[in-house]
């Protein structure tokens, strides 16, 4: 008994108070968060090495587009048009009947905050003819309606929805312009730069799934 | 919507999915009826979408690679393959000469594996019970072969950026010539219970045509493609690994329908065993390729394309010159292909649509990403 009154007398009571707190617990820095965002290159890289693409396509593009075609150029052997936004739906046109691209494999953007054109839309074209492929490049700044590419491609109808889906480009004439990979009610676009990896759209999660984020 | 018929019904729709087996996996289509007659078709993807581009975003080129196999989780090898091929071609380096082929034998394998997986299911959903069984079993064998060499079954993360993981085990080509011994007398055996089956043909000829125009103008790909007349394999048209130094033939068909797709992908298998045999004869000796330790491509994009078994399967990755992809773009050949899908269907008959999905060999997988 008295050796038991002793071993409980001489440990600190847990929950009674008084004892100090251990000193490894207090100082807790406020915020110490890691977050080092994922692309926070300090300076900006070399710009891609591309070469002018010589031939009779690009020339003939030149001649009929004039200054709405900025650059022919090549890049490890890929050829690609850096067109101006208003011009893209009749260059599209102009490759499938005079020029035989007539297949149009994908539509694609890329975001780039920093620019005040922001984002990039990719046009991937290929002739069945020719057996060539190239691509068209148009920048365009946030809020702006590219003219859809339905009316020379059908195909361009779902790739041009997920464009809007996961970077919240509307394309003007668009016949049927709603998300087709997220929910309609989804908030945000994803694949914007500023939209985080670990934060998804909560508040649809929890509603729908009855889940916090599945983080 | 729908025009007046002579019975004068009302619309009906009705819903198709997600968990309908014969839609393979979670594609919901709502249909749009007359009797039995469907007017038109609307598809609802998504459920499967895991956000494998932004994922993309926020790992290393090293750290993505599993990630592409969870896109079309039957053709894993096909989809590391590209993945493989675009980052090379960032960095603009080669795999060596025996990585390059044993991919070839790899990806091959891998093409009979989608393809028996997609015999077994769609003649199912059509009513034949033992196709299934027969696939199913033989495909057990492809995958034998791929867990022996890296592990895995389905998502195997067979290659590497530069070349290979793995060196191939003792008796690879042993294993892999049993296999083309085994297996082409068995693609005869699915054909004697298939080809001129009576049901099968009835559920087949004609239903769900799609001419090469059409193709085309939706960017069809594919089996599907080549069923409709159009001599088209990237294999051969823009020969990537190695391909131009095989012998083998492009399978085509005349009417674009349920039927010469099928046809189309019989005799797909039957060249691939064409294409393993001869490239398993020259495994040629030497370095099987290193993986960069950094990999940090140049500032640029670039767009790279397989013939995976069920189309066009293209990567387009741009590099800002960083270890992690500033973006990458999956160009997935089922998700372009199910857009046919509405004008494949329509006027036909609800059965047929089961046959049309089947038929287009989708995985949700790809097109969700």
């Amino acid at each position: 008994m008295a050796d038991e009154h002793n071993a409980e007398g001489s440990t600190p009571p847990p929950a009674s108070g008084g004892s100090p707190e251990p000193p490894k617990e207090a100082p807790k820095p406020p915020a110490a968060k890691p977050a080092a965002p994922a692309h926070a290159a300090p300076k900006p890289p070399a710009p891609m090495a591309a070469t002018p693409w010589e031939g009779e396509l690009p020339n003939q593009i030149k001649e009929r587009f004039g200054d709405q075609v900025s650059a022919c150029s090549t890049y490890l052997g890929q050829s690609f048009i850096v067109a101006r936004s208003d011009a893209v739906v009749p260059l599209l046109e102009f490759l499938k009947l005079e020029a035989d691209f007539d297949y149009l494999v994908d539509i694609t953007a890329v975001d780039y905050p920093s620019r005040p054109e922001r984002f990039e839309l990719f046009y991937i074209l290929y002739s069945f003819t020719r057996n060539e492929r190239i691509r068209v490049k148009i920048s365009i700044p946030d809020g702006a309606q590219p003219q859809s590419a339905v009316s020379v491609h059908t195909g361009a109808n779902w790739l041009e929805r997920e464009v809007f889906d996961m970077f919240g480009i509307q394309f003007a004439g668009h016949p049927d312009m709603r998300r087709i990979l997220l929910p309609e009610e989804w908030q945000g676009f994803p694949l914007r730069k500023e939209v985080s990896i670990l934060h998804q759209d909560n508040r649809w999660v929890q509603e729908n799934l009855g889940i916090e984020s599945g983080q | 919507m729908p025009e007046t018929t002579f019975l004068d019904s009302t619309e009906l729709v009705l819903n198709m999915g997600p968990q309908h087996p014969s839609t393979h996996g979670v594609l919901r289509v709502i249909l749009k009826l007359d009797g039995e007659k469907v007017m038109g078709t609307e598809c609802v993807i998504g459920y499967l979408h895991r956000g494998v581009e932004k994922i993309a975003e926020n790992r290393t080129y090293q750290q993505f690679a599993p990630y592409v196999d969870r896109m079309d989780y039957v053709a894993a090898v096909s989809n590391g393959l590209g993945y493989c091929l675009a980052v090379e071609k960032l960095l603009n380096i080669e795999a060596p000469p025996r990585a390059q082929v044993t991919r070839v034998i790899l990806t091959e394998l891998n093409r009979i594996a989608s393809h028996l997986l997609w015999l077994g299911t769609h003649a199912l959903d059509i009513g034949a019970i033992t196709p299934v069984f027969y696939c199913f079993r033989e495909r057990e064998e492809v995958l034998k072969i791929f867990e022996n060499y890296c592990g895995a079954r389905l998502t195997t993360h067979a290659f590497r950026i530069g070349g290979l993981q793995y060196e191939l085990y003792d008796g690879f080509e042993q294993e892999v010539k049993a296999f083309c011994d085994m297996f082409l007398p068995k693609v005869d055996e699915y054909e004697e219970l298939l080809t001129n089956n009576r049901i099968w043909v009835a559920r087949l000829k004609g239903v769900g045509i799609l001419n090469g125009d059409e193709c085309k103008e939706f960017g069809v790909t594919g089996p599907v493609l080549r069923a409709a007349g159009v001599k088209w394999d990237l294999r051969k048209a823009q020969p990537y690994c190695g391909y131009e130094q095989y012998d083998f033939d492009i399978p085509t068909g005349e009417n674009g329908d349920t039927y010469d797709r099928y046809m189309v992908r019989m005799e797909e298998m039957r060249q691939s065993v064409r294409i393993i045999r001869q490239a398993v004869e020259k495994i040629p000796e030497g370095p099987i390729g290193k993986t960069p330790k950094v990999i940090k491509p140049p500032t640029g994009e670039v767009y790279v394309s397989i013939e995976a078994p069920k189309g066009e399967l293209g990567y387009f990755i741009v590099s800002d010159n960083s270890t992690q992809p500033y973006r990458i773009r999956v160009r997935p050949p089922s998700f372009v292909n199910l857009q046919a899908l509405d004008r494949m269907v329509r006027g036909g008959l609800v059965a047929d649509v089961v046959a049309i999905i089947g038929t287009l060999d989708i995985v949700l997988g790809e097109v969700d990403r």
